[in-house]
């Protein structure tokens, strides 16, 4: 094997990218840009020439028969709408099936990702040329298909275990996530539902409507975005201080029976989610047992009830209280190994210092929790703004308000996506949302992830 | 001293007592409720005014829009394939970003970041068209083989936990088999997956548990197709404004009992988390 005869020559082999190896290589090389596999056929290297070749064939067949169209048919999405053409020469109305702006603009997208696919293997040609032609010039001998094979157990294993998962990462949200981007653009919306009606590009069109003031959407967007954050800084801090802190009382040293505690609080958490919301929303229904208890306890009259879900306040509030039944035992959870990791000394050194609990919670516990659990805080912060299933199997995002747009008071900007999309089949609005939302998470992310030390020094513990 | 400790500790037992009351119940209620012998929706009274286990037993008796035990197995098939192909992409990718070096490794894993801050499913009608476009869509078996695509085809960006675990693993281990002559592919299939079992199970388990409560992305797929739901739109259903006063009681005894493994499932999840936090080769 060429590897063992010359490690130092492997190095700088290794080294030689795309641009290096076109500019470096001789006129063989420079054609494999061209002709995929030429380096590697002219020198007997038959399968992995005619493995790259097969692909570029099979890449041309595709855009002749297909492709080309596709990319065309982006520009245009569709000008044929389906309908009746009058025929002249048979005097007959004949049904034409028509464009269908939706199926162009997917096709072009899976054309640009092969595109992308057949460049990223143009440049392999020619980097396996150049090696070939390097190879060749310094003497060493050249592999052969068994031995790239074996390769792919030892300096190319990354190739072998990530082929899978990155084809299932590419065709399950690559692709479907440009698709959506690109429909941001457009106005694919209930009107302009393919293929009884096309749509086309608007370019920066819809986030127009949905920013600028005055519009029905802004009047929609602002308040639900609002909210979203209100909701999101409630029931973040609120589990996370509450969990903590009753972590701290569970395994204080006085506690007995800390392991049974920690069992009552757990079991809201093991049941599925949905099963707990959905119990939670019967619960606190109109007719519910809450309002049953509250009538029994002569509280409230005997045929009120409380519109836990019917009043937008109110409804805000019994989320957010809901979402601390089902958070805090998470947090407790997860604090609980944490906090017994803080050393004995530091509260030991506080007591001496005549520091009361309060005190100690403050100047010891929450900053020391705060340093380790920053990146969780974030992550949960992140779940918060996206916590489709808290709302929606709740409130459902109700009491729905006929100032709003196809939204709720209490609906945040992922399930008026959702509904949106669903329900309204307005796609290129819910596409807009999720972009903006991706601009919230992606803006707060960097202000903080940045900072923390677990992403500068990802190799500091290995 | 002595008195005032003792005051201090029954205050927060009292506490406690009265806090895990409120957080028991609710799931009382739901147990309560499942056992009631009235049909109907809302009650004017909480305390049932008998107590009977048909409701448990109509649950396995074919009728109308309800098929719990076919949503059951819908569920536990697509749970257990979805859960195998995660759990391998899982591992591929973590292993990857933690033990090889390699030009595309921080890309991949900016990408990963990057990726994860977009809603979920903002682009879940466009994998319903692409899915429809590749024909997933004709026939129920099909739909089920797209619902664990969908669930396990975006696992390999879930690799956080995993490499952190592998990150633990000391590399003197790997250098020592690279001596004995062993390439990296035997390294990862000899030395280190045996090393990783907490986090293969909990891996497992996590996604395992993913079809069983997720309600969005079920929807989508199987639309109006009864006979293909999985367990959570199945219940949902039963609560919809047509159907909640024949199923009231039913919905409650159906969740009740697919609450049961999936809670054990979830306390076992736990056990493995703390363990492969902990680290995989103790020192």
């Amino acid at each position: 094997m060429s590897k063992n005869k010359a490690p130092q020559g492997e190095l700088s082999l290794k080294d030689a990218g795309f641009v290096s190896s076109f500019k470096n290589g001789n006129a063989v090389t420079k054609a494999s840009a061209l002709v995929f596999g030429l380096g590697n056929l002219l020198h007997g290297q038959i399968i992995r020439g005619l493995l790259l070749l097969a692909l570029e064939a099979a890449y041309i067949v595709y855009m002749i028969s297909f492709g080309l169209n596709s990319l065309g048919g982006m520009i245009t999405l569709g000008t044929q709408e389906q309908g009746q053409v009058w025929n002249e020469s048979l005097q007959i109305f004949e049904y034409v099936k028509g464009d269908n702006s939706m199926l162009f603009l997917l096709y072009a997208v899976i054309t640009i990702f092969l595109t992308l696919a057949i460049l990223l293997m143009m440049t392999v040609s020619v980097r396996s040329a150049y090696a070939t032609e390097w190879r060749l010039a310094h003497g060493h001998a050249l592999p052969t298909f068994g031995d790239d094979l074996r390769s792919l157990r030892q300096q190319n294993l990354h190739v072998l275990l990530l082929v899978g998962p990155c084809i299932g990462i590419i065709v399950f949200t690559i692709v479907p996530l440009v698709f959506t981007i690109l429909i941001a653009f457009t106005n694919y919306d209930s009107q302009h539902q393919p293929p009884g009606n096309l749509f086309t590009w608007v370019g920066l069109q819809n986030f127009k409507n949905m920013l600028a003031q005055g519009s029905a959407l802004s009047t929609t967007f602002w308040p639900v975005l609002q909210w979203t954050l209100i909701w999101a800084v409630f029931a973040t801090v609120s589990n996370y201080i509450l969990g903590m802190i009753l972590a701290i009382v569970i395994n204080r040293k006085g506690t007995r029976f800390k392991s049974f505690w920690r069992f009552m609080f757990i079991l809201s958490v093991a049941i599925p989610q949905f099963v707990s919301l959905l119990s939670m929303r019967t619960i606190f229904n109109a007719n519910g047992p809450v309002n049953i208890l509250l009538r029994d306890l002569g509280l409230i009259g005997a045929t009120d009830s409380i519109p836990f879900f019917t009043n937008a306040l109110y409804a805000k509030i019994t989320i957010i209280c809901i979402n601390i039944w089902i958070g805090v035992p998470f947090t407790m959870l997860t604090t609980t190994g944490i906090l017994q990791n803080i050393p004995e000394d530091l509260y030991e050194a506080a007591r001496v210092d005549g520091a009361n609990p309060i005190v100690i919670f403050f100047k010891i516990t929450l900053p020391y929790m705060l340093f380790v659990t920053t990146p969780n805080l974030i992550t949960s912060f992140v779940g918060n703004i996206n916590n489709f299933n808290v709302i929606y199997l709740l409130s459902g995002g109700g009491p729905d308000s006929l100032e709003y747009y196809y939204a709720g008071k209490t609906d945040l900007l992922v399930t008026w996506l959702y509904k949106l999309t669903i329900t309204q089949k307005d796609y290129n609005l819910g596409a807009v949302i999720g972009i903006l939302v991706f601009v919230i998470l992606a803006t707060l992310s960097l202000l903080t992830y940045r900072h923390t030390g677990s992403y500068k020094n990802e190799e500091a513990f290995q | 001293m002595k008195l005032k400790k003792f005051i201090t500790n029954s205050i927060v037992h009292v506490i406690l007592a009265i806090l895990s009351f409120i957080w028991i119940l609710p799931i009382f209620f739901v147990v309560l409720t499942s056992f009631r012998a009235e049909g109907g929706s809302y009650k004017t009274y909480i305390w049932p005014k008998g107590f009977t286990l048909d409701n448990y037993i109509n649950l396995f008796v074919e009728r109308g829009q309800l098929h719990y035990t076919k949503w059951f197995m819908n569920t536990f098939i697509v749970a257990i394939f979805s859960c195998l192909l995660s759990a391998f992409f899982v591992l591929c990718v973590s292993y990857c970003m933690s033990r090889l070096r390699f030009k595309m490794r921080k890309p991949f894993m900016n990408i990963a970041l990057i990726l994860g801050m977009f809603p979920g499913f903002m682009s879940m009608f466009a994998i319903y068209y692409i899915l429809k476009g590749l024909g997933f869509l004709e026939s129920g078996v099909m739909k089920m083989i797209a619902l664990v695509l969908v669930y396990s085809g975006g696992s390999g960006l879930g690799f956080y936990i995993a490499k952190g675990f592998f990150d633990t693993i000391p590399k003197t281990i790997d250098e020592a088999a690279y001596i004995d002559g062993a390439t990296k592919w035997d390294t990862f299939i000899q030395i280190t997956i045996p090393l990783s079992k907490p986090i293969i199970v909990h891996t497992l388990l996590t996604s395992f548990m993913g079809p069983w409560v997720d309600y969005i992305f079920a929807k989508v797929i199987m639309g109006t197709e009864t006979d293909y739901y999985t367990i959570a739109i199945g219940l949902w259903s039963m609560l919809e404004k047509e159907y909640i006063e024949y199923y009231y009681t039913q919905f409650y005894a159906g969740c009740v009992l697919i609450s049961i493994p999936i809670a054990i499932l979830f306390l076992l999840t736990q056990k493995c988390y703390t363990e492969s936090v902990a680290g995989a080769v103790k020192g």
